[in-house]
C-alpha cells in the first residue's frame, strides 16, 4: 500500500466509507486508501433523496477502470442531498476524497451506537496497514 | 501487482491508468510485457509447417515481415491469437503469456515428420512496447538503425545501446510503437535506458489497465475476453487474417461458416444510459438473454461507455438497439461503428 492521508474530522468504516458530522447531519464518502486502491474513478451512481437507509446497506455505487464497488452507508436515517456533481466528474473522488462527499443522512436515533462501532483515523489506520492491502 | 499467468505485474504506475492511456495516444508509453512467451522456429519445413498450423500467408512474408495471425482447432475455434517474424533463416513466433504451454503442446503435436526444430525461448527473451505518436524519436537516438524507414509491420535487427534486440514496428495500443526482443539478462538497463530517454517527450511507463483501455478502443480482441477455444476467429471479426487459399488446421470448418455466415457476431457498442458495461453482463432483448459482453469501460480517449460483446448476427447491425443488464437494471446500449478509435499505424 502506497502512502494514503487520513482526516481527523471523521470515522472509518471497515469498508472504507467515512463519516463526518456536519451540523448533526452524516456526511459519507470514501478514504483515500480507497480511492488509491481503485485508481481512476470513471462512475459514480448515488442513492434516490428520500430514501431510507439502514446502516451497513448498500446504497451507492463507485466504479474505477479496474472494478465496480459497492458503497455501504455507515449509519442508518434517510438521505437528505446527494452530490450529484460527482456524475459529471467522478475524479473527484480521486483528487481531494475527503471534500467529495457522496452523500448526507439525516441520522436515526442509533446514530451514537453506530459511531460507536466504527474507526478513528488511527484505528483505520491500522487496519489498513493490517489488511496488507 | 496482480497475478497474471503466473506473473506479477503491474496494473498501473504512479500516473494511473488514465494518464497512462492518454500518454500513449498523445506522446509515448513504455509497457514490461515479458510475460508474453515466445517460440523460435527453424529447418528445411519451417514454412511447411507454419502454413499448416495458423491461417495467414507465410508464403507471402518477405524476411523481416511481421503479421498478425491465429492458431485454430480442428473446429475453427481459436488456440490463440499470435504474432509472426520472418526473420533470416528462422521464425519468432509471440504468443500470449496464459496459452504458453498450451501452445507449444498444440505446436509440438503436430510436428510430425515435418523438419523443423520448435523451442521455446521465453525464458531468456525479454519483450517490451514502446506505444505512441513519439516512439520512434525517442527510441531512434539510442538506435544506430534508420528508424523512419520501417514500415509498419517490418522488423530489423539493431543494438539498442549496445544491446542487441529485435525491433519490430508492431504494438497492441492503436498507435505507431515498436516491440523491443532482447536478451532477458539486459532487460533492466534497456528498459531504463528507453524511459530516460523519453523522460522529457512524456513518456510514461504504462501498466496492464492502460494497455487494456488501448487495446479495446481499437477493438483489438484479447484473448480470455473476446475470443477462446469457443469462439470462431468469423464471429469475432478476425477474418482479416484468414487467407484461404491455403492448407490449415480449422478450414474446412472454417469455410463452412464462412458460406452460413456466422450465427452471432462480436460488436462494439455505446451506452445510451449512463452504465459501466463490464465483462459476463447479460445482454438483453426485450428481457430475454440474447449475448453477453466481452468488454466494457470508459473509454478514456472518447469519454463514452463503451463496450464490445456477442449478439445474433440479426442483432448486430449499426444503429441496433439492446439492454445491458448493470446490477439488474436494464441500461440502454446502441451498436457502433468497429473501431472505437482508429489506429493511426506508420
Amino acid at each position: 500500500m502506497t502512502d494514503y492521508k487520513l482526516d481527523e474530522s471523521v470515522k472509518y468504516a471497515k469498508s472504507h466509507e467515512w463519516v463526518r458530522i456536519e451540523n448533526g447531519v452524516a456526511v459519507i464518502g470514501i478514504s483515500d486508501a480507497a480511492q488509491d486502491m481503485l485508481s481512476d474513478v470513471v462512475y459514480v451512481e448515488l442513492p434516490k433523496v428520500g430514501a431510507t437507509v439502514k446502516a451497513g446497506q448498500e446504497v451507492a455505487v463507485v466504479e474505477s477502470v479496474k472494478a465496480a464497488e459497492d458503497i455501504v452507508s455507515p449509519v442508518s436515517g434517510t438521505v437528505v442531498e446527494v452530490n450529484g456533481a460527482l456524475e459529471a466528474t467522478p475524479e473527484h473522488l480521486n483528487e481531494a476524497p475527503y471534500e467529495a462527499w457522496l452523500f448526507k443522512i439525516e441520522p436515526s436515533d442509533a446514530l451514537n451506537a453506530e459511531l460507536g462501532s466504527l474507526m478513528s483515523p488511527a484505528d483505520y489506520d491500522k487496519f489498513v496497514e493490517e489488511s496488507g492491502s | 501487482m496482480v497475478d497474471f499467468a503466473g506473473w506479477e505485474l503491474p496494473v498501473q504506475y504512479s500516473a494511473g491508468p488514465i494518464q497512462e492511456h492518454l500518454a500513449v495516444r498523445h506522446a509515448a508509453g513504455l509497457f514490461d510485457i515479458d510475460h508474453m512467451g515466445q517460440f523460435s522456429l527453424n529447418g528445411a519445413d519451417a514454412e511447411a509447417f507454419l502454413a499448416f498450423v495458423q491461417v495467414a500467408d507465410v508464403a507471402a512474408m518477405g524476411v523481416m515481415d511481421a503479421r498478425y495471425s491465429l492458431l485454430t482447432y480442428g473446429d475453427g475455434t481459436i488456440v490463440d491469437d499470435i504474432f509472426l517474424y520472418r526473420l533470416p533463416e528462422r521464425w519468432l513466433i509471440a504468443v500470449n503469456a496464459a496459452n504458453r504451454d498450451k501452445d507449444f503442446a498444440w505446436l509440438s503435436a503436430h510436428l510430425d515428420d515435418f523438419d523443423v526444430t520448435l523451442v521455446d525461448i521465453s525464458d531468456s527473451l525479454y519483450m517490451m512496447a514502446l506505444q505512441g505518436p513519439l516512439a520512434e524519436s525517442i527510441l531512434q537516438p539510442l538506435v544506430a538503425a534508420d528508424l523512419s524507414a520501417l514500415a509498419a509491420r517490418r522488423a530489423l535487427e539493431a543494438p539498442i545501446g549496445d544491446v542487441h534486440a529485435l525491433i519490430g514496428r508492431t504494438g497492441y495500443s492503436g498507435e505507431d510503437g515498436f516491440e523491443l526482443y532482447l536478451h532477458a539478462d539486459r532487460a533492466v538497463e534497456t528498459w531504463n535506458a528507453v524511459l530516460q530517454a523519453g523522460r522529457d517527450q512524456g513518456l510514461l511507463p504504462c501498466g496492464l489497465a492502460a494497455r487494456d483501455s488501448l487495446r479495446f478502443e481499437a477493438c483489438m480482441s484479447l484473448y480470455g475476453h473476446e475470443i477462446d477455444a469457443t469462439t470462431s476467429p468469423l464471429e469475432a471479426r478476425l477474418g482479416f487474417a484468414i487467407h484461404w487459399e491455403h492448407d490449415f488446421i480449422g478450414r474446412t470448418a472454417l469455410l463452412k461458416t464462412k458460406l452460413e455466415g456466422p450465427a452471432r457476431r462480436l460488436v462494439g457498442f455505446e451506452m445510451l444510459d449512463r452504465a459501466v458495461p463490464r465483462e459476463h453482463y447479460p445482454i438483453t432483448l426485450d428481457g430475454a438473454p440474447i449475448g453477453y459482453v466481452t468488454s466494457g469501460m470508459k473509454s478514456p480517449s472518447l469519454d463514452h461507455f463503451l463496450g464490445m460483446g456477442y449478439v445474433p448476427a440479426a442483432l448486430s447491425a449499426i444503429g441496433a438497439e439492446f439492454d445491458i443488464i448493470v446490477r439488474e437494471q436494464p441500461k440502454r446500449a446502441k451498436v457502433v461503428k468497429r473501431p472505437f478509435y482508429k489506429p493511426r499505424y506508420k
